[in-house]
C-alpha cells in the first residue's frame, strides 16, 4: 500500500470493547449478552460535541484507522482518518465499531451462547441494520455522546448512517452516507443470494455447524469473489488485469488462466481467514432486509432532522448507482434538509469510498469544518 | 430594512443588488450557485439559510469549502422533488440565457419560491445594437462575451423582452434593477444597462 508509513510515524490503536445485557432485538428476541468491539482516534473534547461515528461496510470491522501493534497496514479507512486527514483526529474524537452479527469482535453467530456454552451458529437470532444502530447508540451513551457532531459510512456503513437518521434524528448534527441506498434492489439482493448459496451449497457449512471441524472454505471464498466483481468496475478491472494470462506452469485442467482468476482466488483465499461463514449470511440478509423507511417516502422519516447531509456517489459504481443516493437527496429536497451532493468521478466502481479518497477527502474535509457555523 | 451597500464585502454590483433585494433570514436556492459566493454572502450577511444547485464539479467543491450546501443537478430539472414555498426567494442569476426551456423553470422557480430573483445580460445594451448594426454580426460585448459558435447562451433577451414576458405570464416585477459598467443606473435601461436584475412574484 502506498500509504504506509515508517515505523516511528504510525501511531498505534488497541481495540476495545463494550459489554451490556438482555439487548431486545428488532424481531421481538433477545441477545442475553453483547459484546462490542470498537476504536477511537483523537481526544473527546470537554462538553463532548466533537465525536464522529464511523460505519464500516459489509466485510469491514472496527479497526477503521492507525495500527495494531505490530501491524504493517492501516485501518480500512486510514486514508481518512488521522492527524489532519478529512475526519481529522486533531479536532474529532472518531469511533468506529464492528457491527452486531459480525466476527471481529462483536457478538455474532460466531459467539458463544451463554446459554448452551457453544457457538450459536444458526441459533443467532436474525439482526437487522437497526439493531446494529441501536447497539450503537448503547457505545456512544456509555462513552457519553449525546449528540454526534456526525455519523459517516459507505455501503453498508451508509445504510447504517441512514437507519441513524431515522432512529435517532435529534442525535447528530450532521450525516455522510456514500455510496448507498435506503433499500436493496432486486440486483442487489441477487448478488447477496449467490453469494448466500455458495456457502450452503458447501458440504462442509453444514448448516451452520461448522465451528469444531473444517469450515466451508471454498463456499466462503466463491461468496467473496462474487462480491468483490460487483465492488469493481469493468474499466478499473480492464486496466488492473487486461487479459494479461499468469506465467505459472501450472498445467492441470482449469487452474488460473488470466491475473483477473488468480486475484479473485486469491481474495477468496485472504477472506475465508478472517471472515465468518455464517456472519456472511447474517449480515448480507440484514443488508437486504433493510428499508430504512419501512416502505414510506424516505422523505416522511425526515422531517424531524436537525442535521445537515452530504451525499455522495460515485461515476463508475454499478452496484449502488447514483440513482439510489439520489433518493436520498430527493427525500431532503422535499423535507427541506439542507443537503449537498455531489457524484464524484472515479473509476474503481463501488471501492471508490475506499481506494480512490482523494476528492471524497476534501468534500468531507470541507464539510466537516462548517458543519457548525451554518444555523438551519 | 435594506443594508448599507458599502458595508458588503463584494466588488461585484450584481451580488451587491441581490443582497439589497433579500430580506433577513430568509430560506434562499441560488440556481447556478457557481463557487457559492453569493450564498456564502447572503449566510454571512443577512443570516439566510440557503441551498445551492450547481453543474460544474470544481465549482461544486468550492462551495462546499464555502460551507454552502450544493447540490450536483442541472437547472432545467433541479427544482423537481421540492415542496411548493420551500424557498422565500429563488435566485436565477446570469442563468436564465442558458436554459433550455426558461419559461418552464421560471414558472417552476415561483411555484417553489415565493419570489425569484432574475439577472441577465441585456441584449438591446446601445453597444450590442451598434455592433450588428454596423457590422452585420452577433454581438460581442462584455456581458454577452461568447462568439456564436461557443456561446453557452441558448435565449438571449432584453430588458423590454423580459417585462413583456412577466405582463404576459401575469408575473408581478416588485423590483428592477439595472447596472451599467459596474455601476447601478436607471435612465433608459433598455437602451443603456448591461445588466438587468429583477424582482418578481407569482
Amino acid at each position: 500500500m502506498g500509504n504506509e508509513l515508517s515505523p516511528q510515524e504510525k501511531i498505534v490503536v488497541s481495540p476495545q470493547s463494550f459489554s451490556f445485557e438482555n439487548f431486545a432485538l428488532e424481531n421481538g428476541e433477545y441477545l442475553a449478552e453483547v459484546k462490542i468491539a470498537y476504536e477511537t482516534y483523537g481526544k473527546l473534547n470537554g462538553d463532548r460535541s466533537n465525536a464522529i461515528l464511523i460505519e464500516h461496510a459489509f466485510s469491514g470491522d472496527a479497526h477503521a484507522a492507525f495500527y495494531h501493534e505490530g501491524e504493517t497496514r492501516p485501518g480500512w479507512w486510514d486514508k481518512m482518518i488521522g492527524p489532519g486527514k478529512a475526519f481529522d483526529t486533531n479536532r474529532f474524537f472518531v469511533i468506529c465499531s464492528n457491527v452486531l452479527g459480525g466476527c471481529a469482535g462483536s457478538t455474532g453467530p460466531s459467539s458463544i451462547n451463554p446459554e448452551t456454552g457453544k457457538q450459536y451458529a444458526l441459533d443467532f437470532p436474525q439482526v437487522t441494520i437497526k439493531d446494529m444502530v441501536a447497539a450503537q447508540k448503547r457505545l456512544t451513551e456509555h462513552l457519553g455522546i449525546e449528540k454526534l457532531y456526525s455519523v459517516a459510512g459507505g455501503s453498508m456503513g451508509g445504510m447504517q448512517v441512514l437507519q441513524w437518521l431515522v432512529s435517532y434524528p435529534h442525535a447528530m448534527k450532521s450525516a455522510i452516507p456514500i455510496a448507498t441506498t435506503a433499500r436493496h434492489s432486486p440486483q442487489q439482493i441477487a448478488f447477496n443470494e449467490v453469494g448466500r448459496q455458495a456457502i450452503m451449497a458447501d458440504p462442509k457449512w453444514n448448516n451452520g455447524n461448522f465451528y469444531d471441524s473444517e469450515i466451508p472454505r471454498s463456499g466462503l471464498s466463491v461468496a467473496r469473489m462474487v462480491g468483490h466483481i460487483t465492488y469493481m468496475s469493468e474499466k478499473s478491472m480492464a486496466e488492473k488485469f487486461g487479459r494479461r494470462q499468469k506465467s505459472d506452469q501450472d498445467t492441470t485442467k482449469f487452474h488460473a488462466d488470466f491475473e483477473v482468476e488468480g486475484y479473485l482466488r486469491n481474495r477468496g483465499d485472504f477472506f475465508v481467514r478472517r471472515f465468518d461463514a455464517n456472519s456472511y449470511l447474517y449480515i448480507s440478509k440484514a443488508m437486504d432486509l433493510f428499508d430504512v423507511s419501512d416502505g414510506k417516502h424516505l422523505s416522511e422519516k425526515f422531517y424531524e432532522l436537525e442535521a445537515k447531509l452530504l451525499v455522495l456517489a460515485f461515476k463508475s459504481d454499478w452496484l449502488y448507482p447514483a440513482y439510489q443516493s439520489l433518493d436520498i437527496v430527493s427525500a431532503c429536497k422535499v423535507a427541506g434538509v439542507p443537503v449537498s451532493y455531489i457524484e464524484i468521478e472515479a473509476n474503481f466502481g463501488h471501492d471508490s469510498f475506499l481506494v480512490e479518497t482523494e476528492k471524497q477527502a476534501q468534500l468531507v474535509r470541507h464539510f466537516l469544518t462548517r458543519v457548525d457555523e451554518q444555523v438551519n | 430594512m435594506e443594508l448599507p451597500i458599502q458595508e458588503l464585502q463584494t466588488e461585484r454590483i450584481d451580488y451587491r443588488i441581490i443582497l439589497n433585494l433579500v430580506e433577513p433570514k430568509s430560506r434562499v436556492l441560488d440556481m447556478g450557485c457557481g463557487d457559492g459566493e453569493l450564498l456564502y454572502l447572503l449566510n454571512q450577511n443577512l443570516a439566510t439559510r440557503s441551498q445551492g444547485i450547481e453543474i460544474d464539479h470544481d465549482q461544486i467543491m468550492q462551495s462546499v469549502e464555502r460551507g454552502i450546501n450544493v447540490l450536483l443537478g442541472d437547472l432545467d430539472s433541479g427544482l423537481t422533488d421540492f415542496k411548493d414555498n420551500s424557498f422565500d426567494y429563488v435566485i436565477l442569476n446570469n442563468a436564465l440565457q442558458e436554459l433550455r426551456y426558461p419559461d418552464d423553470v421560471i414558472k417552476d422557480a415561483l411555484r417553489v419560491g415565493r419570489r425569484l430573483i432574475v439577472g441577465f445580460p441585456n441584449f438591446a445594451y446601445y453597444k450590442a445594437r451598434l455592433q450588428f448594426f454596423f457590422s452585420g454580426r452577433t454581438p460581442v460585448t462584455p456581458s454577452l462575451p461568447f462568439a456564436w459558435y461557443e456561446s453557452p447562451n441558448l435565449h438571449l433577451l432584453t430588458i423590454e423582452d423580459f417585462k413583456e414576458y412577466c405582463r404576459k405570464r401575469k408575473y408581478r416585477i416588485l423590483s428592477e434593477r439595472f447596472v451599467r459598467n459596474q455601476k447601478e443606473i436607471s435612465f433608459r435601461p433598455n437602451l443603456l444597462a448591461q445588466w438587468g436584475i429583477f424582482l418578481i412574484t407569482r
